[in-house]
């Protein structure tokens, strides 16, 4: 079982957050051309171990938050707002 | 090495089945090969073993990092089909059940193939028409598929709940008789057998640490048992082909997600066909030790961990008990997470890579079991040919970046939707 701490709501089960994937990815500029794009929509670096991430907390305050978590043993190491976090 | 048979099976009972010699070698690594393929699953051994069958390559060999079949090969749910219904995935699937279908015999190995059907369960009129469109186009593949209605799946699985209190009440199925399950121990054992016997290397315990490329072109691997060259290397690494493709540079439009699976106390016979849930995601079918083999959705979010959480397991069980309550009082006796390659369509990769001589079988999101023949046969001549056969020409690694996709579910890119 997860425990996520969201950063407005407090610690809650996991089951009330959706996983929105990868923060790390970031929307190249509207210039930056069709393989620039198609690495963001479709490439991810999928790593074993620490990943940073994204997490929505529907059944809460639905707003979402920044996750650091291990995807090799599920420990979670902090969440944040998604703007404060480290880019 | 010998032939299994009805005589040699006799003739060691006399000696109490003390003498049966190793269905495959151990060898140590040489330092060249011809073929490196990494993972020893049964996409990995099937490759080796059609690479050597239809090919006459044998100076190859197949690396494991841990012991034959020890990963995803013996962590699914044992399901095979054809019931798809985009075309390049249809002819795909159904190429490998064709093979499944003589797999025992080609093999000399009983995989336990075993056609008892599967019933994907309707419960609207939406998904009833939906159904007879994916029926439809299976059948215009050549793959057999009926639609029944609500009498007819009632007569084959009385014990569905047909109340009036059915929270998805069942309006009918669609149902690929020639769809079952198999043995995939066996599996994993037979391609080794089948490989190891053609001169195949099998190298267990042995870690792919690094791959070397040159000037463009791969020029052999690093590993736990000391470097060896080769021209050719395939992945088949399924789960982990986001770390192993790394060491080539590659970047994958892959998630690592775990789906979890589980088995009951072992029952007297009821279920006799393969049964999906089309109101959740839950699936069931009885093994012959009698235990029941469920399955669900995905965890949801990226994991290497093999192991999942208490949340899905509830969520899987609760679909189980609105088609079966009579599962109520059943208890479980194991679970076990297996690592899934979700790609960003849902579809397989088995291609060619932007670095020569280095090919790439993976992607199977969790459907990888039963494209296990068909995957290896296809896999193995595209190494051998340095081209894509044309049931997996459309699964090429650049197909994301062409636009070219093949999602069968419509979910956009989403690993964990697919």
């Amino acid at each position: 079982m997860l425990l996520i701490d969201c950063p407005w709501c407090g610690a809650r089960d996991q089951v009330e957050f959706t996983y929105a994937g990868d923060a790390t990815v970031r929307r190249p500029d509207p210039d930056a051309g069709e393989t620039a794009f198609a690495e963001y929509v479709y490439l991810r670096d999928n790593p074993r171990g620490p990943h940073r991430e994204l997490w929505q907390h529907t059944a809460g305050c639905r707003r979402f938050l920044l996750v650091e978590r291990n995807t090799l043993t599920h420990e979670i190491s902090g969440t944040a707002p998604p703007r404060e976090g480290p880019q | 090495m010998a032939r299994y048979s009805v005589l040699s099976l006799a003739r060691h009972a006399l000696t109490g089945h003390r003498h049966w010699p190793r269905a495959w070698r151990d060898p140590d690594p040489k330092p060249r090969y011809q073929v490196i393929i990494i993972g020893g699953g049964g996409h990995g051994l099937a490759t080796a073993y059609y690479l050597a069958k239809e090919h006459g390559i044998t100076d190859v060999a197949v690396l494991e990092k841990g012991w034959i079949g020890g990963g995803n090969t013996g962590r699914n749910t044992t399901i095979i089909r054809s019931n798809y219904l985009l075309d390049a995935n249809a002819r795909l699937y159904e190429f490998s059940l064709k093979l499944w279908e003589g797999l025992s015999r080609d093999l000399n190995y009983n995989v336990m193939v075993s056609q008892r059907g599967m019933v994907n369960l309707a419960h609207s009129d939406t998904q009833m028409e939906a159904f007879a469109r994916r029926g439809n186009a299976m059948r215009l593949n050549g793959i057999d598929a009926e639609l029944l209605n609500r009498e007819q799946v009632r007569e084959m699985i009385p014990l569905l709940d047909f109340s009036a209190e059915a929270r998805f009440p069942i309006y009918g199925a669609l149902l690929q008789r020639r769809g079952g399950t198999a043995r995939h121990d066996a599996v994993a054992w037979g391609f080794a057998r089948g490989a190891d016997q053609r001169g195949v290397d099998i190298i267990q315990n042995c870690e792919v640490t690094g791959i070397r490329v040159e000037g463009g072109h791969v020029r052999g691997v690093e590993t736990t048992r000391g470097a060896i060259a080769t021209d050719k290397i395939g992945i088949a690494v399924a789960g982990h082909s986001s770390q192993v493709a790394a060491m080539a540079g590659l970047r994958l439009p892959i998630e690592s997600h775990v789906l979890q699976a589980f088995v009951s106390e072992p029952l007297k016979p009821f279920l006799h066909t393969v049964v999906t849930f089309g109101a959740g995601h839950f699936y069931v079918s009885q093994s012959d030790k009698g235990e029941l083999v469920m399955g669900g959705d995905l965890d949801m979010y990226n994991s290497y961990a093999q192991r999942g959480n208490m949340p899905l397991v509830e969520h899987t069980l609760a679909g189980g008990l609105a088609l079966f309550p009579c599962f109520s009082r059943l208890r479980m006796m194991r679970l076990w997470g297996g690592v899934n390659d979700m790609t960003m369509d849902g579809s397989h990769i088995i291609s060619k890579t932007p670095i020569e001589g280095l090919y790439l079988n993976g992607g199977w999101c969790y459907g990888g079991f039963k494209a296990t023949p068909g995957s290896g046969w296809v896999f193995a001549y595209t190494i051998a040919q340095d081209r894509p056969h044309q049931l997996n020409e459309p699964f090429t690694l650049d197909r994301f970046a062409r636009g070219v996709v093949f999602d069968e579910k419509g979910a956009g890119p989403t690993p964990n939707a697919h």
